[in-house]
């Protein structure tokens, strides 16, 4: 049937034709106020079928599976043909290669009343780290996709992804008002990443993030020293770097790094990958939402930059293949490029050193989200907990701020990177479509950024 | 095809003795077309429906009533039969709470807002990709420094949706809508700046493509040569998108579920002054010119108009129907959710500051000196709504003697939400009504930290 449906899709000509199927089952539970305030469940299947024909892509989308419904899907798709050379096009897939689920405790498998006792575990915990604690949040979800990729190239790819994720949000009021701490676990598995005591690690390291901030004064205004503890949100590289890499960007002229191939553009200390192979990692994939293999990619090695990131359709304009970056939020959306896994490879320094040796600076030891313009390279990100340094150590904590800076530059004052590393989990939004992502480095410093804080 | 309230209606036969059950379907259909370089880059076109449920058990019980939750993708049989069932799974495992409850019809009669145009089923896919490929040429051609058209838009949809429930609400709406989006980068040596422009309506006709064209080409042009400023204390006057964004973060403390939870820095502040005089803030849905205007809430109690701040006084909080049970009063009919998929909350759909007399010329001659904020970023990373601290990244232009000077960029402007909301200086005459939750216009806003080199 797939066959048959891609043949109809390239009836009236074109030089791609792509059915992308999907399944998806999510659950989702909620503790809120000290109650269990929801328990929720989704469904969501069909298909999106893409018709490339020159410089145009065709898109229409299905709920309805059935092989009537994925012609009439693919006649709108193909719609866009009208100059293409029409004739009869066979289509030959490749074998189905069966996949399995990456987890070995299905969520679906797990009654709900166990999914529960964790989110009472977590409002223990948090409020159990001191009494300013005033409010608690916690989350659970997990969420089960099933995809099929069949497309006119010959590509008949399956992927089973399974991701399961716990969040807790912390309120802390005192004499100068309130604070929040926010800590989450995310993984690309199942149940099974709840096996000893992740649920309260989170939800301590949530209550002592808002309880540090109740005494924590202004952040600094104005340009400082900074050190990134490693972990503390890769999403520095995610957004000074990453997203102006994509070949998307790249190829409309809106990066900074476009043409800067085998040029420096950081730090001969920054070696930057992203890699969707990484297993249990937020942006782990069997394969990419056009049926290609994950792929380990090297972005940028020892400060030169070595490759962007494509999906099919950029790749095909250069002539080139895909790095496997090619990903839809869901079959209702056209894929197009995104990063997976990325993150710093580390250093050779000491962590606890690279503290030490600064002077006067601001220590991030977490960050939230961020922001770029890949057209300028300026980008945001903000710190949900962070420590000024003075005379090389950590003294007061500070107020959340946003830091700004310029990323070519800000990669190019990398001085020092540690040996230590770990990943975080963050969802990554573009273009109106979010997907899940890792982000991950090892404690590193960079000689000045701008940090947007109040105090003079 | 089943009409959609009737749909809604046959599944709440379905409610078992002591139950209660909410249904909300939607069902609706986009169009979308990008154009780059004189081509189609994309056309994209797609139906989509879906179903959420909510079940109640033990409703009326001393203990408390149980709430679940459902959602599916579609209008197909088995789906909606098993989001129903799994509703009613969910509702067994929620902690018994006598604050939980559906909504009830409570008198207020819902608006009559023309939110339907006709003319959008008519309009052929040719004048829709007429229209992006016109503006990425108009925005081309309107300056020699435009360097890309990175995107040009057109997107149309219309969306129905009914929701029903055993507790004898019945509400049905449809809407249609229109939008036009261009970014343009403008470049001179090396320096690239961006910039952005759009129109929005209830169908193509209501579009404005020169003015998003204007708009775009605009912005990206007067920020070349921008540079770092220097950090200072300084008078921000903020353009009317970010007012409008920063508007939609404030609405989330006025949230009465984020107040009676201890996550909102007005909470226990009704009737003290917590902004400047000049400063009156509503939310009314039923104003036809609010982008998101409707004539029901997410569950089905008629959209009403809520005076939030009045001279600067905190008058009231927005209520769905639980988070007002758990304050002991009633909802202000600002029950939102995201589609079928979402439950209700309290939130804000049509926010505006009620206009002064001033345009932005005279706004700026009267400051002086200061900054002029064209765009911000990590809006969601650096405001916190909870304790109110405000740090966002900030491009735009330097006021010097009362007009726009020179650009600047990779700038932070600070202060606190509170601190801003007691700093305000002039608030704009020139409202416009943007597509999100708030309008925006001009609004400036004393004693700030700006951050630069």
């Amino acid at each position: 049937m797939l066959e048959r449906v891609l043949a109809t899709a390239l009836a009236r000509g074109g030089d791609l034709a792509e059915i992308f199927a999907e399944d998806r089952q999510t659950s989702g539970a909620m503790l809120d106020d000290r109650r269990i305030e929801e328990l929720s469940s989704g469904r969501e299947r069909g298909a999106g079928i893409r018709v490339v024909v020159g410089e145009t892509t065709g898109f229409a989308h299905t709920a309805d599976l059935s092989e009537r419904s994925l012609r009439e899907a693919a006649e709108a798709a193909a719609a866009v043909a009208r100059q293409g050379s029409p004739g009869v096009r066979t289509v030959a897939l490749a074998d189905r290669r069966p996949v399995g689920p990456g987890a070995s405790v299905l969520p679906a498998s797990v009654g709900k009343a166990a999914k529960l006792e964790l989110l009472a575990r977590a409002d223990d915990a948090a409020r159990a780290a001191g009494s300013s604690i005033t409010q608690v949040q916690a989350a659970y979800g997990d969420s089960r996709r099933r995809v099929l990729v069949a497309s006119s190239e010959g590509v008949l790819a399956e992927d089973d992804q399974v991701r399961t994720r716990f969040n807790v949000s912390c309120v802390a009021s005192g004499d100068t008002g309130m604070q929040t701490g926010y800590e989450s676990l995310a993984r690309t598995q199942g149940f099974e990443i709840f096996e000893g005591g992740g649920v309260e690690e989170v939800a301590r390291k949530a209550a002592a993030r808002a309880l540090a901030k109740l005494s924590a004064r202004p952040a600094p205004s104005g340009e400082l020293p900074v050190v990134l503890a490693g972990g503390s949100g890769g999403i520095l590289f995610h957004e000074a770097c990453g997203h102006g890499l994509e070949a998307d960007h790249i190829l409309k002229d809106a990066s900074v790094y476009t043409g800067r191939v085998g040029d420096l553009v950081a730090s001969p200390l920054v070696t930057l990958v992203d890699d969707g192979t990484v297993a249990g990692e937020w942006g782990h994939l069997g394969v990419d939402d056009e049926g290609r293999p994950a792929a380990r990619n090297v972005l940028i090695e020892n400060g030169v930059l070595t490759d962007y990131l494509w999906d099919w359709l950029r790749a095909h304009k250069q002539g080139r293949a895909s790095s496997g970056n090619g990903r839809r939020q869901s079959y209702q959306h056209l894929p197009m490029v995104r990063m997976t896994n990325t993150f710093l490879l580390a250093g050779t320094e000491d962590p606890q050193e690279v503290v030490a040796q600064t002077p006067r600076g601001v220590y991030v030891a977490k960050l939230g989200g961020g922001q770029v313009n890949t057209t300028t390279g300026d980008f945001v990100f903000g710190t949900t907990e962070a420590y000024l340094i003075e005379g090389g150590r950590l003294t007061e904590p500070l107020r959340d701020a946003n830091l700004i800076g310029n990323g070519p530059e800000v990669l190019r004052r990398i001085d020092v990177v540690a040996t230590d590393f770990d990943m975080t989990p963050g969802t990554c939004g573009k273009d109106g479509q979010s997907v899940p992502v890792g982000c991950g480095q090892p404690t590193l410093r960079v000689t000045g950024v701008t940090i947007g804080g109040t105090a003079a | 095809m089943t009409e959609l309230p009737d749909l809604a209606a046959s599944l709440l036969d379905r409610a078992l003795p002591g139950e209660e059950v909410e249904v909300y379907v939607a069902r609706g259909h986009d169009t979308e077309v990008r154009a780059y370089e004189g081509e189609v880059e994309s056309l994209s076109s797609a139906a989509s429906s879906g179903v959420g449920v909510r079940v109640l058990l033990d409703a009326g019980s001393e203990a408390g009533a149980r709430l679940g939750f459902a959602w599916a993708g579609s209008l197909e049989g088995d789906l909606v039969t098993s989001a129903l069932e799994e509703a009613r799974d969910n509702a067994r495992y929620a902690t018994p709470d006598p604050d939980v409850a559906l909504a009830e019809p409570d008198g207020v009669e819902a608006a009559r807002l023309e939110l339907w145009d006709e003319r959008l089923a008519a309009t052929p896919t040719d004048h829709k990709v007429e229209m992006a490929l016109a503006l990425e040429r108009q925005v081309r051609k309107a300056d020699t420094r435009i360097r890309q058209v990175s995107s040009a838009d057109y997107a149309d949809g219309w969306v129905e949706v009914a929701l029903a429930s055993t507790t004898g609400i019945r509400a049905y709406t449809r809407r249609t809508s229109a939008f036009l989006s261009v970014s343009a980068i403008a470049g001179e040596g090396v320096d690239s700046q961006t910039g952005s422009g759009f129109s929005v309506g209830r169908a193509l006709e209501d579009l404005d493509p020169d003015r998003a064209a204007a708009d775009a080409v605009r912005r990206a042009v007067r920020m070349l040569g921008a540079t770092k400023p220097r950090s200072c204390r300084c008078t921000v006057v903020f353009d009317p998108r970010v007012v409008a964004t920063l508007l939609a973060v404030v609405s989330s403390a006025l949230s009465g579920e984020a107040v009676v939870k201890g996550r909102s820095f007005f909470a226990g502040r009704i009737g003290e002054r917590v902004a400047v005089p000049a400063a009156t803030l509503v939310d009314d849905p039923t104003d036809p010119r609010a982008v998101a205007a409707a004539p029901y809430d997410g569950e089905g109690l008629a959209c009403r108009r809520n005076v939030l701040v009045d001279g600067g006084v905190l008058q009231r909080f927005l209520f769905d129907t639980v988070a007002a049970r758990r304050a002991g009063t009633v909802s202000t009919g600002s029950a939102v959710r995201g589609g079928f998929s979402g439950t209700p909350s309290a939130g804000c759909r049509a926010l505006v500051l009620q206009p002064g007399t001033a345009g932005q010329e005279e706004i700026l001659a009267a400051v002086g000196e200061g900054l002029y904020v064209q765009s911000v970023s990590g809006v969601h990373s650096g405001v916190n709504a909870v304790s109110g601290d405000f740090s966002v990244g900030a491009e735009g232009l330097m006021i010097r003697e009362g007009s726009l000077g020179e650009p600047v960029r990779e700038a932070t402007v600070a202060s606190t939400l509170q601190r801003m909301l007691m700093s305000i200086v002039h608030v704009g005459a020139d409202i416009e009504w943007l597509p999100g939750i708030a309008a925006g216009q001009t609004l400036a806003v004393a004693d700030m930290q700006l951050s630069g080199a």
